[in-house]
């Protein structure tokens, strides 16, 4: 079983792919709970060592990930870490998301005053810019679009690394142009905003009927008062929907770029894995340029010719002498026990790598054993880092 | 609107004994499956007789889809009927329970005992719009208009709150279903978002509560809140002894409090019972556990070879092998202790080897109802 993960899969060389100039954005997707945001740190960190100029653009880390950054607040703009060993030349930022500030901020730079007062004070934008799933993976996009712009000009940074938000629909803001768009050349819009957009008399008869009928049913469904909170919304906002699509438009480019390198990153379990293929077919329709796969806490072997069998049999041997409790013998083959435990956890972490690369074959990949404590300093990251740009080794 | 987490289910909880586990309380794998002693058993007929909504949300990857299944099993024994819903759309009920896709439709899964029966639907949110809009507006040809004209789009993705209302909507819905003046279900699990977002998701009636402040969505979102604070509902939380899990079940326990939102219980997946006694792991983790013994013992075990592996190189994996695990143990006490102390009963399953499947499930199942989670017939 050793190895095997090995004999078919490409290594994803990721020292080289950071050592690339050209290489401008990296992306962490993958399902919850694999580690994206630890991967995505630890990126950074090797990325920074290296003699990258990087930030990290995380979502949603876990509070002690944050803190051993030096990221105790919530900032949304990059703050620099220190700690990092700057011989090469590099630097590591890093920063966490607020959403409804980015969308704020994207609010006041793109309308008048006054309008924008008006559109931050409808209840519609409070709800959409605070409370509503997928406003995150917009304004993920979002920032990462306003950090490239100002990478772009200033040249503060040559490297950006980006964690995707924690939901299983961590691709979403792929979809996020395309969606925008089908809204607003959908007639939806056009119905709504039709008040301020009054055009030729035969559009006005079919618009006023529409919304004749649309509006009665709106108005039974949510009430009128409603009704006119969202005409008033979808009003104001209208000026600034071309400019989101636009953006949007740019940072979906961005992202297909041959600067932008994908990391799928996926844990040995049948979900993560599942996940992970998803995430490799959607990336590959879409034409986003993949680097691999990180496959994050596989099970550490240690003295793999101890087969969970022979140590099994040692065991049962042991006991059918009746050992005292606290024996050595008691302690052995309670020890023989755990490590066929081990062996087992890791054949089928094998086993589950094994099929995911059988159905990937292209798909390089890097395997990151599982650590006995959570990472949540510096220290840990760079450990993270040690074993992503680990060679392979052949077994 | 009923009664906050004060009154909620969390009010009306056993007496918790921090007592040694019961003798009963292990399960046939030998693995402690009730509470690790924290819930005295005895008290505790069941932990939630009055609920009828059970939402179980935890970090991605604590294994949130395998608990709401085998909790939809364990209250489905003695003969009840339970719904089983996802709302994420990733199917990821119909792969446990190895059928095919769900359809927007309730589709019967698994039996329990006495003919008790769990019936699964993974919810649409565009046609769980359209049968809305019928249902309570008879529409079904103005939603077929608005189809038309992209507002079905636009509600369930370009405004994803919508989407939230019609999901908790539809558990409110099969929650209050009746036939001949009695309930369809006897109980519904939602398979819910993630722990970083289940207090937004839920909360997002009374979000759309304030934007619609008449008319009848108001009065829809307001019924649905309702039903959600109200001590019917338990909001159980899933995790691993594992410090970030751990850390995000407590951050989404004060939020969830915050929203007035009822905790029910954590529920601790794939516990592992230490295979050393305290003495030993302290032993291991200083180094001093008896190299000379232990090898004579390795030796009688007759695992090691001249060739590989010799006895030096097995005493030294056992002995590297058992220093992480008292590691592990350590660290995974340190974050039991941290539930515990957070006053929400704690429940606790064990690891499952080699992956969970559908007889996994119905072993879990009969793990939860012996900690209390599930229905009172006797199996």
């Amino acid at each position: 079983m050793t190895g095997s993960l090995w004999q078919g899969a490409r290594h994803l060389d990721i020292d080289a792919r950071l050592a690339d100039p050209g290489l401008r954005i990296v992306v962490c997707c993958g399902s919850g709970g694999v580690g994206k945001t630890t991967t995505a740190a630890a990126v950074g960190v090797r990325a920074a060592e290296a003699g990258r100029r990087a930030v990290v653009l995380t979502i949603d880390p876990a509070r002690r990930l944050a803190q051993s950054l030096g990221l105790s607040q919530l900032d949304n703009t990059p703050a620099p870490i220190s700690g990092i060993d700057t011989a090469a030349g590099g630097s590591l930022d890093a920063m966490m998301l607020d959403m409804k500030r980015t969308f704020d901020e994207v609010v006041e730079a793109h309308a008048d005053p006054e309008r924008a007062a008006a559109i931050l004070a409808n209840p519609f934008y409070q709800a959409l810019s605070t409370s509503f799933a997928g406003t995150q993976e917009y304004m993920a996009m979002e920032k990462l679009g306003q950090l490239h712009r100002q990478s772009e000009a200033s040249g503060t940074w040559d490297l950006i690394v980006v964690d995707t938000p924690p939901s299983r629909s961590a691709l979403d803001f792929l979809d996020a142009p395309k969606r925008l768009g089908s809204f607003l050349d959908g007639r939806l819009i056009r119905i709504l905003a039709a008040p301020a957009r009054a055009g030729g008399k035969a559009y006005m008869r079919l618009v006023t009927a529409s919304l004749g009928m649309f509006s009665n049913v709106l108005t039974k469904i949510v009430g009128a008062q409603v009704l006119r909170d969202l005409q008033m919304f979808v009003t104001s906002f209208d000026a600034l929907f071309g400019g989101f699509r636009e953006r949007a438009e740019q940072t979906h480019a961005l992202l297909a770029d041959r600067g932008t390198a994908f990391l799928v990153v996926a844990a040995p379990e049948p979900d993560a894995l599942r996940e992970a293929s998803y995430f490799v077919e959607r990336l590959e329709e879409e034409g986003m340029p993949l680097a691999g796969m990180v496959l994050n806490r596989v099970a550490p072997v240690r003295l793999p010719e101890l087969s969970p069998e022979l140590a099994g049999a040692g065991a049962e041997r042991l006991r059918d002498a009746d050992p005292a409790p606290g024996s050595a013998e008691a302690l052995a083959a309670a020890l023989l026990d755990l490590h066929a435990d081990r062996m087992r956890q890791a054949e089928r972490h094998h086993h589950l790598a094994d099929r995911f690369v059988a159905a990937n074959p292209y798909v390089p990949v890097v395997a990151v054993p599982a650590l006995a404590q959570d990472v949540h300093d510096l220290e840990g990251l760079r450990r993270i880092g040690q074993q992503l740009g680990r060679r392979p080794t052949t077994p | 609107m009923i009664a906050g987490a004060g009154n909620g289910p969390r009010g009306r909880h056993p007496r918790r004994a921090r007592a040694s586990p019961r003798p009963g309380a292990q399960s046939r794998r030998g693995v402690a499956s009730a509470v690790a002693g924290y819930i005295d058993l005895v008290t505790a007929h069941r932990l939630f007789p009055g609920v009828r909504l059970h939402i179980v949300t935890g970090k991605g990857g604590t294994g949130k889809t395998t608990l709401a299944a085998a909790l939809a099993l364990a209250l489905a024994a003695g003969g009840r009927h339970v719904l089983l819903m996802e709302v994420e759309g990733r199917q990821g009920i119909s792969q446990l329970f190895d059928t095919a896709p769900l359809p927007y439709e309730e589709r019967r899964v698994a039996r329990a005992p006495d003919g008790g029966e769990v019936r699964a639907l993974a919810v649409d949110p565009e046609a769980a719009l359209l049968e809305y809009l019928e249902m309570f507006y008879n529409l079904r040809r103005a939603g077929s208009a608005l189809s038309r004209i992209g507002a079905i789009d636009f509600a369930t993705t370009i405004a994803p709150g919508v989407r939230d209302v019609l999901l908790t909507g539809k558990a409110a819905e099969a929650v209050k279903r009746t036939q001949a003046g009695h309930p369809v279900f006897d109980a519904v699990v939602m398979d819910a978002p993630p722990t970083g977002r289940i207090a937004r998701f839920l909360n997002v009636n009374s979000e759309v509560a304030g934007i619609a402040r008449m008319g009848p969505i108001h009065g829809q979102a307001n019924s649905v809140m309702g039903l959600i604070r109200s001590p019917r509902t338990a909001v159980h939380v899933v995790t691993l002894l594992e410090e970030m899990p751990v850390q995000e079940t407590l951050d989404g326990i004060v939020e969830l409090e915050a929203a007035g939102l009822p905790v029910g219980a954590i529920i601790v997946n794939g516990d592992r019972p230490p295979v050393l006694t305290s003495e030993q792991r302290a032993a291991a983790l200083s180094g001093t556990l008896d190299r000379e013994a232990l090898s004579r013992a390795v030796r009688a075990a007759d695992v090691a070879t001249a060739r590989a592996p010799t006895v030096q190189a097995v005493v030294d994996a056992l002995l590297a092998e058992a220093r992480d695990h008292a590691e592990r143990v350590e660290l995974a006490e340190q974050e039991r202790s941290r539930l515990v102390d957070s006053e929400v009963p704690v429940l606790s399953l064990p690891h499952v080897p080699g992956g969970i499947d559908l007889g996994a499930l119905y072993e879990l199942a009969a793990d939860l109802r012996a900690a209390g989670l599930g229905s009172e017939a006797t199996p």
